[in-house]
């Protein structure tokens, strides 16, 4: 059906999405195209790439805010960092990236920790647009309250204002915070591992996969992950029912932070 | 309205839920307290609680209903497998699902009647997956969320009951719900309680 149309033609693979959210989001792209059919929008998706870029924009979901889940980034300071702070240098992998909201909240929380110099960041999604987004770094005044608020609760150690200048409606943040971050296309159901990194952040993103396609992005993790390096993932995810289970000590529980196993 | 077990009884004869979902908004705190200690001991089906909690914060509903409850009571995590003898709740923030593999998913889609967790997208996927195996209840709210989920169960041969609009708290969303599509059964709270064992029954 469409979904292994798009693989076929576009080589995007959706195939190992749960279906429940995939369906969900094939009906509102329905809606938003002005398709009756599923087979009217795979053939639009098919003839048509602007369609296809459309559709893959319903497809991924790029919602997501700053510091959400504020105790992670907690558990990030008071548990990770002083590990992270013995190397010389550093590499973080932020997977499925979306629109950049997680890379800054992190890039933040590294500059505050006085690690942000000496660290390389990946930003990688599937989504160009999102990436686009997020290297812009500009996002919604109106969340800037929000954010403020996680921002506190994370752990933050200055005025939030300080990171973003105001304009309009938006809130653009400063250039400093993506000097050392790498913005690429990477999808993690078909691309393989590209650096050896000391933490990779992976939040509500496997939420979307199946336990396959899931057990294959862990496995990406751990080939990427150094000796002992961190996997933080969100908060309602865990790694109780994948394969890796006994391949990461728990760090924080409930934050859902990981270190892979000596052995 | 249906009075007598009997009467109760003999609506719920073709069906045989696997699932029981029980949804509910404003006020939905309070018909959890009366409705859920009313399940009988060792309740086989899994009991799937939705109710609107904001986003921002951790709700704390599966510690509070585990302290009061017989059955476990485990807030609902993704990839979570559904199994009986079990009260879940949906966790704040995220829309909950049922795969066809009966198991939870989350997702962070955008909020659907301005809700996440969204009863619709529950309802709709667990549908899905149960078809006639469904049993879910819509208890007190003030929107229409949940509406669009009755249905659908209805549609895939679920069993549908809401709380009697006259006797719930906020009566915006059992309303909805049988305006859309009419229930099998309109139950007030304490007809709702007598329902159970009849439930794990038929």
């Amino acid at each position: 059906m469409l979904i292994e149309a798009v693989y076929l033609k576009y080589n995007y693979d959706f195939r190992d999405y749960t279906g429940a959210s995939q369906k969900r989001r094939v009906l509102h792209a329905l809606a938003e195209m002005k398709c009756a059919t599923v087979s009217e929008l795979q053939s639009r998706v098919m003839h048509e790439p602007t369609a296809f870029a459309q559709l893959l924009q319903y497809l991924t979901i790029p919602v997501t805010e700053m510091f959400r889940d504020p105790e992670y980034f907690a558990a990030l300071r008071t548990q990770v960092v002083p590990l992270l702070e013995t190397y010389p240098s550093l590499k973080v992998w932020v997977a499925g990236c979306s629109t950049g909201e997680e890379v800054y909240s992190m890039a933040i929380m590294l500059h505050e920790e006085g690690l942000l110099e000496r660290t390389l960041i990946y930003a990688t999604d599937i989504n160009q647009a999102s990436l686009d987004a997020a290297r812009r770094g500009v996002f919604n005044l109106d969340k800037m309250r929000l954010y403020t608020e996680n921002y506190q609760k994370a752990g933050g150690k200055r005025a939030f204002s300080d990171y973003y200048t105001a304009a309009y409606d938006g809130a653009l943040f400063d250039r400093f915070l993506t000097e050392n971050v790498t913005f690429a296309d990477h999808s993690l159901s078909t691309d393989s591992v590209f650096a050896e990194t000391h933490l990779v952040s992976c939040r509500n993103v496997m939420i979307y996969f199946n336990k396959r396609l899931q057990d294959r992005v862990l496995g990406l993790f751990h080939d990427s992950l150094c000796h002992r390096g961190f996997l933080g993932l969100g908060t309602k995810e865990s790694l109780e029912f994948s394969s890796y289970a006994s391949r990461f000590d728990v760090v924080a529980r409930r934050e859902r932070v990981y270190r892979k196993s000596a052995q | 309205m249906l009075k007598t077990v009997a009467e109760i009884a003999s609506v719920l004869a073709g069906f045989r839920p696997e699932a029981l979902i029980i949804a509910g908004s404003a006020g939905g705190v309070d018909a959890l307290l009366k409705l859920l200690p009313q399940l009988p001991p060792r309740f086989s089906l899994p009991v799937i609680c939705i109710l609107h909690v904001p986003g921002d914060r951790e709700s704390r509903l599966a510690e509070l209903f585990d302290a009061r409850l017989i059955a476990p009571v485990k807030e609902a995590h993704d990839k979570l497998p559904v199994a009986g003898y079990t009260v879940y709740f949906a966790p704040a923030g995220y829309h909950l699902s049922i795969e066809r593999d009966r198991a939870f998913s989350l997702s962070c889609e955008a909020p659907v009647h301005f809700a996440r967790p969204a009863i619709d997208v529950l309802l709709e996927s667990a549908a899905d997956a149960y078809g006639p195996g469904l049993a879910a209840i819509l208890l007190t709210g003030a929107n229409a969320d949940g509406a669009a989920g009755m249905a659908r169960v209805h549609q895939r041969g679920g069993l549908t009951v809401v709380q009697d609009p006259a006797d719930a708290q906020a009566s915006t969303m059992p309303e909805s719900a049988i305006k859309r599509c009419p229930p099998a059964l309109v139950l007030s709270l304490a007809q709702i309680g007598a329902l159970f064992p009849l439930l794990e029954k038929s």
